[in-house]
């Protein structure tokens, strides 16, 4: 039976991990691939690491970084961020990212879409959506790109539409209206959003525990749910939410092996 | 020893093989091929580039002789598919090793690409799947699947609105429909197994055997 994903997210400054994780001793909680392999033996499902580094004078940072995650840890990982052509995620790819994700460039130059999926394949190619409620209309969902910083007056679902049919083998959707609240995801647009299209949706944005999971995950139609601070700050570990979400019924994978 | 055709998962594989034992030689020397102790087939992503990619590098025969003479070999995803007859992507002939079909599925109210963590049901022994209980997670990325003509080649089996064959071995051949180089420990644990089989003859012996059955 196919499982639902469960997904840490990382913010990634000059190659180091920002609003790392608090609860555990660790050599370094600001190491990328420290907290990447912690992460792998607690169960996570796949990571995100999301680039934050402000100057493209220090993209070389995060290079390292992607490289020296691959070489240690054997689950997949996305890497966003600074991604703003086929160069770009060509570099990402063969140093080791199994999918690049695309928020801002993506809206930019939708091409990029349709090129990145010809050259490495659908299966590679996220589209993140940062979108926010339109006030007084019900269901109708507005694209925001920097960060939440600018409207584009683009609906959501249709561009969710868009972006699968130029090409993009997945959707990771973050509601601006309710991240960072840890009250929950947005359920009906991630429904609406998961509905519209063919390919996985990936739940971002509002949660505060593993009861918000599982209803992203069942009444959200989601395939895999993101976290940050839940996981970072301890308030909930990756096993926990499994725990919890097996004993609501959702598969997801709890199997532990012996690190070889 | 891994195929370097273009494939995307080339590196990957590369680094969970020198996870468990040691940095393999990863080639696109036809020459390289009739040397190998042990040979990886990589891959992801469409059958057609596969294919093309395999011929246009005069890699086809040396694989074709390498097999046929018994040595051990990995195939992982498209390196699965590869070896099956016929590809219904682009309508695809493919190596024709293994009997069976690559079929793709059909959407009916599930996602497509089938992609995430998916169970495998072991259907039988062998030394490539020890110590990994049946029923464990493996990561899968896949639009196409196999369908193999002959039930005795599965050794995993996946359920994904269809039933297949995710993983196959014959006599010095497996292979798996997932990417054991991104299933975590398990993942890790076939590549170990797939290694020190092939030290161990990897195969040569069952088909000996297999030859031996047939006199």
């Amino acid at each position: 039976m196919l499982m639902r994903r469960i997904i840490p997210c990382f913010d990634v400054d000059r190659g180091r991990v920002v609003k790392g994780i608090s609860f555990v001793e660790l050599r370094d909680a600001g190491d990328p691939v420290e907290l990447a392999k912690f992460y792998d033996a607690e169960g996570a499902d796949e990571l995100v690491f999301l680039d934050i580094t402000a100057s493209s004078d220090d993209r070389a940072t995060v290079y390292d970084m992607v490289a020296a995650t691959a070489d240690q840890v054997f689950i997949p990982f996305t890497v966003g961020g600074g991604i703003r052509a086929v160069t770009d995620m060509k570099i990402m790819l063969e140093l080791g990212a199994d999918k690049v994700s695309i928020n801002t460039s993506a809206i930019q130059t939708p091409d990029l879409i349709n090129e990145g999926a010809y050259r490495f394949g659908s299966q590679c190619i996220v589209v993140a959506i940062d979108a926010r409620r339109v006030p007084g209309q019900a269901g109708k969902w507005e694209v925001f790109t920097h960060g939440g910083r600018n409207p584009t007056g683009l609906d959501a679902v249709e561009w969710a539409r868009e972006a699968t049919a130029r090409g993009a083998g997945e959707l990771l959707v973050t509601s601006m209206d309710t991240d960072g609240h840890l009250k929950g995801y947005d359920n009906v647009l991630l429904r609406a959003m998961s509905d519209a299209v063919t390919v996985p949706v990936v739940a971002s944005g509002g949660a505060g525990g593993p009861e918000h999971m599982a209803e992203a995950l069942t009444e959200g139609h989601a395939d895999a749910v993101l976290a940050a601070s839940i996981f970072h700050f301890g308030t909930y570990s990756i096993r926990q939410v499994k725990e919890y979400l097996a004993n609501a019924g959702i598969p997801v994978r709890l199997e532990a092996a012996q690190p070889v | 020893m891994v195929i370097d055709y273009g494939a995307g998962n080339l590196r990957s594989v590369a680094r969970a093989i020198a996870h468990v034992h040691e940095a393999p030689n990863v080639t696109a020397d036809p020459a390289d091929i009739a040397a190998a102790g042990a040979l990886v087939l990589p891959g992801v992503g469409a059958a057609a580039d596969t294919m093309a990619n395999l011929r246009s590098r005069g890699l086809v025969t040396p694989i074709l002789d390498y097999i046929a003479a018994g040595r051990p070999f990995l195939g992982v995803c498209m390196g699965l598919q590869a070896l099956l007859e016929w590809s219904e992507e682009g309508g695809e002939e493919c190596l024709g090793v293994l009997p069976g079909k690559v079929r793709k599925f059909s959407p009916e109210g599930r996602k497509v690409p089938h992609m995430g963590w998916n169970t495998v049901e072991w259907v039988r022994d062998h030394p490539f799947i020890e110590g990994v209980p049946s029923g464990s997670a493996f990561y899968f990325v896949h639009s196409f699947y196999p369908e193999v003509s002959d039930p005795g080649l599965a050794l995993g089996l996946t359920e994904y609105g269809v039933e297949f064959a995710s993983v196959v071995a014959r006599d010095n051949v497996v292979a798996t429909q997932f990417h054991p180089e991104k299933s975590g420990d398990h993942g890790l644990l076939l590549y170990r197994n797939f290694v020190r089989w092939a030290l161990a003859g990897g195969g040569v012996a069952q088909v000996a055997a297999a030859a031996g059955r047939a006199s």
